[in-house]
């Protein structure tokens, strides 16, 4: 049996595990908050945008030879896998499942023939999947040094791959990361970027709930749209930005996911400790006790020995 | 004047202005524009300049630089690559940007160099003010 000074000192350990579990559960739900406030500030914009784009779509939808990053080079041959994760550890299964969701995407892909291309956002998906797919990495971006995600990080982002599109490295694009639906769930889903027709099309698993107020397209009461310039002009604009702002969306459901994530394990985590501290605790007292009572036994059988 | 228009202004990280106006004028690509009360349906792309919200006799005026105008029966949106109040805006980041956008011009043609040009333009006339 362990002696009281080592339990005494483990029970210490624990405590102090604690308090910093404690403190890191609080600093996510905070910052929680604020990532929740941020991901439906943003909504407005992703909504409308979206809206405008299934109007026109809608409007040449006949029209096969729109802009490529609409309906789609063609070909289906290579496929970039936009993957975003969070740069830092210690949220549950949060990058996890978002690997886990990427690699089965992955797994499915090859198994059909495609050519598969990874683009990482943030260092835990790179480094879980830099083991199995290092040499299909063809970027890899970190977000740990900004300190407030906004737009101009997904900008930057979403250009380089329209450029990579334009310059034919890739037919597809989807875009793997985290849905945020409360604190206790947020699902791995992946949609198609490019091309932006599929999404449209099918809406399938990325926004299931979300296609229900896909329908406020505007009633014009029978008046037709003008286009400034026209809507070719106009969708050569937008859907560059609509990548951007897809990007931007699915980097703050992440993080309010990576921070939800985060405060239910380090809530699983304070609690476990306050278990072990009670644990510990009862142990050392049996043990005092047990102390106690044989120096009880030596006295007395001394005493009796006289 | 009974008639207005609803109006909301939104960039990617927050909506800016949501409310009934009387008139917004806007700088779209080709030129810029009132938009009044029962305008018919309208989409046009923006360029970089500013845009003013005429409400009851104030006006308040927005930076913004690229995005979309939206008109419909029900009213005005401006998505806004990027939007901010105009008395908000920080001098010296435009000032860096109209220096990167000067160094780009010379390797740019057609299209691209008038657009980047266009927005040179709107970055200078913001500086004016």
């Amino acid at each position: 049996m362990a002696s009281l000074k080592e339990l005494k000192n483990r029970i210490g350990s624990v405590k102090n595990t604690q308090k910093i579990t404690k403190a890191m559960q609080m600093v996510a739900a905070a910052k929680l908050r604020k990532a929740q406030e941020a991901a439906e500030a943003s909504r407005p914009y992703s909504d409308r945008l979206n809206s405008i784009i299934i109007n026109l779509a809608g409007s040449m939808a006949d029209a096969t030879d729109g802009p490529e990053l609409l309906v789609g080079n063609g070909k289906s041959d290579n496929v970039l896998l936009v993957v975003a994760t969070a740069d830092r550890g210690l949220c549950g299964g949060f990058n996890t499942n978002i690997v886990r969701k990427a690699r089965e995407e992955i797994v499915a892909l090859e198994r059909a023939g495609k050519t598969v291309k990874l683009y990482l956002i943030g260092k835990k998906g790179y480094d879980q999947l830099n083991r199995l797919y290092a040499d299909q990495i063809v970027e890899f971006v970190s977000l740990k040094e900004e300190r407030k995600l906004h737009a101009g990080i997904a900008q930057n982002i979403g250009e380089k791959i329209t450029s990579m599109f334009e310059a034919g490295e890739f037919d597809v694009c989807k875009l793997i990361y985290s849905k945020f639906k409360n604190v206790m769930e947020q699902d791995a889903v992946s949609t198609t970027m490019i091309p932006a027709i599929a999404a449209i099309g099918s809406k399938d698993d990325a926004s299931g709930e979300h296609a229900a107020d896909e329908v406020f397209a505007p009633d014009l009461d029978g008046a037709i749209y003008t286009y400034e310039p026209d809507e070719t002009g106009i969708l050569r604009v937008l859907l560059p930005r609509n990548i951007n702002t897809q990007i931007f969306s699915a980097l703050l459901e992440n993080q309010a996911g990576e921070m939800g994530s985060k405060m239910t394990a380090m809530d699983n985590a304070t609690r476990n400790a306050g278990d072990m501290i009670e644990n510990l605790t009862m142990q050392f007292n049996r043990t005092r006790q047990a102390r106690i009572t044989s120096e009880l036994i030596e006295i007395i059988s001394g005493a009796e020995a006289l | 004047m009974a008639d207005k228009i609803n109006f909301s202004l939104v960039s990617p990280e927050r909506e800016l202005y949501a409310g009934d106006v009387d008139q917004v004028d806007i700088p779209g690509t080709e030129g810029d524009l009132g938009i009044l009360p029962n305008h018919s349906p309208l989409m046009a792309a923006i360029r970089t300049g500013t845009i003013k919200v005429y409400e009851d006799g104030s006006e308040t005026e927005f930076f913004v630089q690229g995005g979309f105008a939206d008109v419909t029966p029900t009213g005005l949106t401006v998505l806004a690559e990027r939007a901010v109040r105009l008395e908000d805006v920080d001098r010296s980041s435009i000032e860096a940007q109209i220096t990167t956008v000067e160094a780009s011009l010379e390797n740019l043609t057609g299209e691209a160099a008038l657009a980047a040009r266009q927005n040179l333009d709107g970055l200078r006339a913001v500086l004016a003010v």
